[in-house]
């Protein structure tokens, strides 16, 4: 039904062609710089890609600030604190559960995820200070809720007129007697979100990881990165559990402040978003001694490879043969559910532009469907999410990250406990299992396009020049694709769909897509009084 | 009755957005306009995200997207690099500047960047019109920062001249079905109107299968020049700062009457915007009109059964809350509770004078208030129903009641583009809306289940 795939899928256009086209309308500053943002997969796979660099002012972009990386991803979702966010009423409002991470209450109750907490600046606060308010709204939660701890948030003016959220924090902590940390996580820090990803890490890691001693029993992971949109969380843990391996915590999707208390005691760290928490597993491996492994749990043969690793990891007979037996049923229902879908969208291009880690996971998604991915990119993604943590050592700190603290972290003398000798670590990791990620490139197929934080200029020459059957984004750039009459899916809240991880959550995506791809609408784009010229000059012209 | 609350320190669960996103919208409806955030690039993905969720089309809003660095240093070379992008990428015949927390805490000087700009390029260069308007959100809700946009708009571009017959319509902030009403009654009365602004497509456009960077529709940069020429204008919202308007600016520069009215919501607003017109345009209200007004008191005739004495919570916008209260005070519904995140002072006077005579009790109302006030307040009212956006679903949920959706945003609905809050029309839909969601949930919670209601 849709525009005429099968012809140029066989004569798509020449990527480096493309390429030059993309930025020849750009002023020739403009195309330099973007010139090094945009790179054609090669035969070898090894690509050097610009990234994590400043967006260009005016050009439309689809990321956000620190403090959305901060409050809003990783920080937010830990629904057993009260979050406040220090600033104008707008940058809470814009947070208040609107990344769809979800999250169920525990025994004790404690639940504030519908809650959005602002001091709500005003004009005497800028001139005057803020802290003072601050203060009293922090002792106000705590008078209503009496929650277990709490978060404080900066914004762009509470950081301008000097207010030191971190001070605060440690002042109210010893004043309540309960944990409160101010996350300096003001918008204008970073070139992205992806600041605010770290400042999080970092204050997580300091105030409230090793906070209880509580070992788990048995095989006890951690997931991290992994933010429960859709209910993702809970499909990777009915598979987890079903091996036999319980989560003690995740960060942060349906995550705890308890919980993540006692992480440091896990047994393994599972990555599942790179970009956002990778700071989280060496800080934690560095101190606690808790190795981790980079899995991916979007995608049938993904997420089979996933428990793979982790087989591997514990190198535990009875476990492994669990985890055999799980992926052969899983994947054999799986497989069976998502046939008829896979029979429509087989051999249909696609394009994802989204997020520091769902541009990579969802084209294993998208293999098992027989789908071809034609172009790629994150958002806010760093070379390393692109060419793998090879690259790390050679990566300039340029001025923008540095002002972005790195902690030191030294071994815990007391509770450092290596989970694996140091033999079988060399061979797990020359093997890959852990400590590794190859990043998204070499994964992808030679001629397929990186676009690195993408703008709608190119978004849009990208669709003039390669017309995908789907593109994958988010809501900002979604309704723009379908204008287009291109079907677009939204990869940060799932178009409200969901959960898309694990083996069900496969099948749940196999529907969505069909549907967005093959569904009625798009026949009724061309109304009948439009398409009738066109054939008579057909017409006209064979005759 | 205008209980003032015990003003709690943090504002938990608002019922306001921010003023730059007001004016963003703002923008979004003159013809060829990019709105364009001075400040950091968060504040305008945000934003983007949030109307666009309501809307469900395209919403661009171009960013400097300032840095540390600019924080200290002052952020004018990326404001001049970023229009000069956007100028070269859109080519739209406007740039609609908005600032925002950062850019008016450094205290960067827009005014004098956009000045610069101006005199650079002249007129000859046919680049576009840029605007600029001053909207930290730490000083007004998203309201202030719509109306500020209009009232910037019209200070920056309207010129006076020879008086014309046309007539200036300032909705405020509605749906864009709202503003295809709007042109359909002032069509039907054969008035000439520049509608300022003109939503109606560039937030609720067609399918296609070819993407414009900048959507059809919106008011022409033409016909927003000739507003100092109109013959007058027709200003909705009984809660705006009187002098600050757009409409008062036209009144004093170019002295073009301003008719300001309520929004008409419900019956008698719209009575009394019906009578502006047909004292502007010499005209008797046209048949069509006037039937309408009649089948909506009919079935108000036929439907009050199902829910006259019903207490209802209302909140939102001021404008809107105090329209809604009006019609459901016709409706002879119980507004028990008025509420607005809006601090403009005037929303209870609004209230006591369009609940006046209708109801027995007039209703509590507060400003200033978020969704943890209404809450509060809402538990000891057992109210039936709540009238408003989508952020009342929590407390909706909790009390067990159904949320009737008006306003923005609407992000748990489909529709709320094409939602007609306004005129006789506009009032038939909620009165209809409203029974049928009383009769729904009566039937769901029924032992037997009737079919007949």
């Amino acid at each position: 039904m849709h525009q005429g795939s099968d012809e140029k899928r066989e004569h798509g256009p020449d990527p480096a062609q493309f390429v030059e086209e993309v930025v020849r309308d750009y002023p020739a500053k403009v195309a330099r710089k973007r010139l090094r943002h945009i790179v054609p997969v090669s035969p070898d796979g090894q690509c050097e890609i610009q990234a994590n660099v400043r967006t260009i002012p005016g050009i439309i972009t689809q990321r956000g600030c620190c403090y959305a990386g901060c409050k809003g991803v990783v920080i937010g979702p830990i629904a057993d604190m009260v979050h406040i966010v220090h600033g104008p009423i707008g940058c809470s409002y814009y947070t208040w559960m609107t990344r769809r991470n979800q999250a169920k209450p525990r025994e004790d109750g404690q639940y504030y995820l519908d809650y959005c907490f602002s001091t709500d600046m005003q004009e005497d606060a800028i001139v005057f200070g803020g802290e003072k308010k601050l203060k009293a709204a922090i002792r106000e939660a705590h008078e209503i809720f009496r929650p277990k701890a709490i978060s404080i948030h900066a914004t762009c003016p509470a950081g301008l007129i000097g207010d030191d959220v971190v001070r605060v924090g440690d002042e109210m902590s010893k004043e309540l007697g309960i944990p409160v940390f101010g996350f300096a996580c003001e918008g204008y820090k970073g070139v992205s979100q992806s600041a605010g990803h770290h400042i999080a890490n970092n204050g997580l890691f300091k105030h409230v990881v090793g906070r209880k001693d509580i070992p788990p029993d048995g095989y006890a992971v951690n997931m991290l990165g992994e933010y429960n949109i859709g209910g993702d969380a809970w499909e990777i843990e009915r598979i987890l559990n079903r091996c036999g391996i319980s989560i003690l915590s995740t960060f942060s999707g349906n995550g705890s402040f308890d919980e993540i208390a006692r992480s440091h005691t896990a047994n393994l760290n599972i990555i599942q978003c790179h970009r956002s928490i990778n700071y989280m597993a060496e800080m934690m491996e560095t101190k606690f001694g808790v190795p981790w492994l980079k899995g991916n749990f979007i995608g049938i043969k993904a997420t089979s490879k996933t428990l793979w690793k982790i087989a591997r990891f514990f190198e535990d007979p009875a476990l492994t043969q669990r985890i055999e037996a799980v992926i052969m049923e899983e994947e054999a229902q799986a497989g069976v559910e998502i046939a008829p879908y896979r029979g429509r969208l087989a051999g249909k291009t696609v394009a994802l532009f989204v997020g520091g880690s769902r541009a990579h996971h969802y084209q294993d998604l998208f293999k098992d469907l027989g789908m071809k991915v034609i172009a790629a990119g994150y958002e806010f993604a760093h070379r390393d999410d692109y060419e793998g943590r090879d690259v790390l050592p050679f990566l300039k700190v340029d001025a923008d990250s540095q002002n972005i603290e790195e902690l030191k972290v030294d071994k815990d003398p007391e509770r450092y406990r290596p989970r694996i000798d140091d033999e079988k670590r060399k061979r797990l990791m020359a093997e890959g299992v852990i400590s590794t990620y190859g990043g998204m490139m070499p994964e992808m197929d030679k001629g397929a396009v990186v676009i690195d934080d993408i703008s709608h200029h190119e978004l849009e020459k990208l669709i003039e020049r390669f017309k995908p059957d789907l593109i994958c984004s988010g809501i900002k750039d979604k309704y723009v694709i379908e204008k287009w009459g291109i079907p677009s899916k939204q990869l940060h809240n799932y178009d409200y769909g969901g959960p898309y991880a694990g083996y069900l959550g496969a099948v749940n995506f196999a529907r969505d897509i069909d549907m967005r791809v093959n569904g009625p609408a798009w026949g009724f784009i061309t109304p009948p009084w439009k398409k009738k010229p066109i054939l008579e000059a057909a017409f006209g012209a064979a005759a | 009755m205008n209980r003032e609350l015990e003003h709690a320190t943090s504002t938990t669960n608002a019922c306001k957005l921010c003023k730059p996103m007001g004016a963003c919208l703002a923008f979004r409806g003159i013809e060829g306009a990019v709105p364009f955030l001075h400040g950091s690039q968060g504040c305008a993905t945000y934003m983007r995200r949030y109307i666009i969720s309501h809307f469900n089309e395209p919403m661009d809003i171009a960013s400097s997207s300032l840095g540390e660095k600019h924080a200290i240093y002052g952020g004018g070379p990326n404001f001049r690099l970023g229009v000069k992008n956007v100028t070269e990428k859109y080519r739209p015949s406007l740039i609609g500047v908005a600032t925002t927390c950062l850019t008016e805490t450094i205290g960067d000087d827009v005014a004098g960047f956009v000045g610069e700009i101006r005199k650079k390029a002249g007129r000859v260069d046919g680049g576009p019109s840029i605007v600029h308007v001053l909207t930290p959100s730490y000083g007004g809700t998203h309201m202030e920062g719509f109306h500020a946009a209009v009232r910037a708009t019209v200070e920056q571009l309207a010129e006076g001249g020879e008086r014309g017959d046309r007539i200036n319509m300032l909705p405020g902030f509605v749906s864009p079905a709202d503003i295809r009403y709007l042109k359909e009654v002032l069509a039907d009365f054969g008035a000439e109107a520049t509608i300022l602004p003109d939503l109606s497509d560039t937030l609720d456009g067609p399918a296609l299968r070819e993407y414009r960077k900048l959507p059809a529709g919106g008011t022409s940069i033409r016909e927003i020049r000739s507003m100092g020429g109109s013959r007058a204008t027709i200003e909705f919202g009984r809660t705006l700062e009187a002098h600050r308007t757009a409409g008062a600016f036209l009144a004093e520069r170019f002295q073009v009457p301003n008719h300001r009215i309520g929004l008409p919501v419900g019956i008698r607003e719209t009575d009394r915007f019906f009578a502006v017109i047909e004292d502007l345009s010499g005209r008797p209200t046209p048949e069509r009109h006037a039937a309408e007004r009649g089948r909506l008191v009919d079935s108000l005739v036929d439907g009050h059964k199902y829910i006259f004495g019903l207490r209802a919570v209302v909140y939102g916008e001021e404008d809107l809350v105090a329209g809604i209260v009006s019609s459901l005070a016709e409706f002879g519904v119980r507004p028990v509770l008025c509420a607005s995140g809006g601090e403009s002072g005037l929303l209870a006077g609004a209230v006591h004078a369009l609940t006046e005579g209708l109801v027995d009790e007039p209703p509590i109302v507060r400003q200033g208030a978020d969704f943890f006030d209404i809450g509060e307040e809402a538990e000891d009212l057992s109210p039936d129903i709540i009238i408003g956006h989508s952020k009342g679903y929590h407390l909706a949920r909790r009390l067990g009641i159904p949320l009737l959706r008006v306003g923005f945003p609407i992000h748990d609905r489909i529709g709320g583009q094409r939602i007609v809050h306004l005129g006789y029309r506009g009032a038939q839909w909620l009165f209809d809306s409203l029974v049928n969601t009383v009769i729904a949930g009566r039937q769901a919670s029924s032992p037997v289940g009737y079919g007949y209601y």
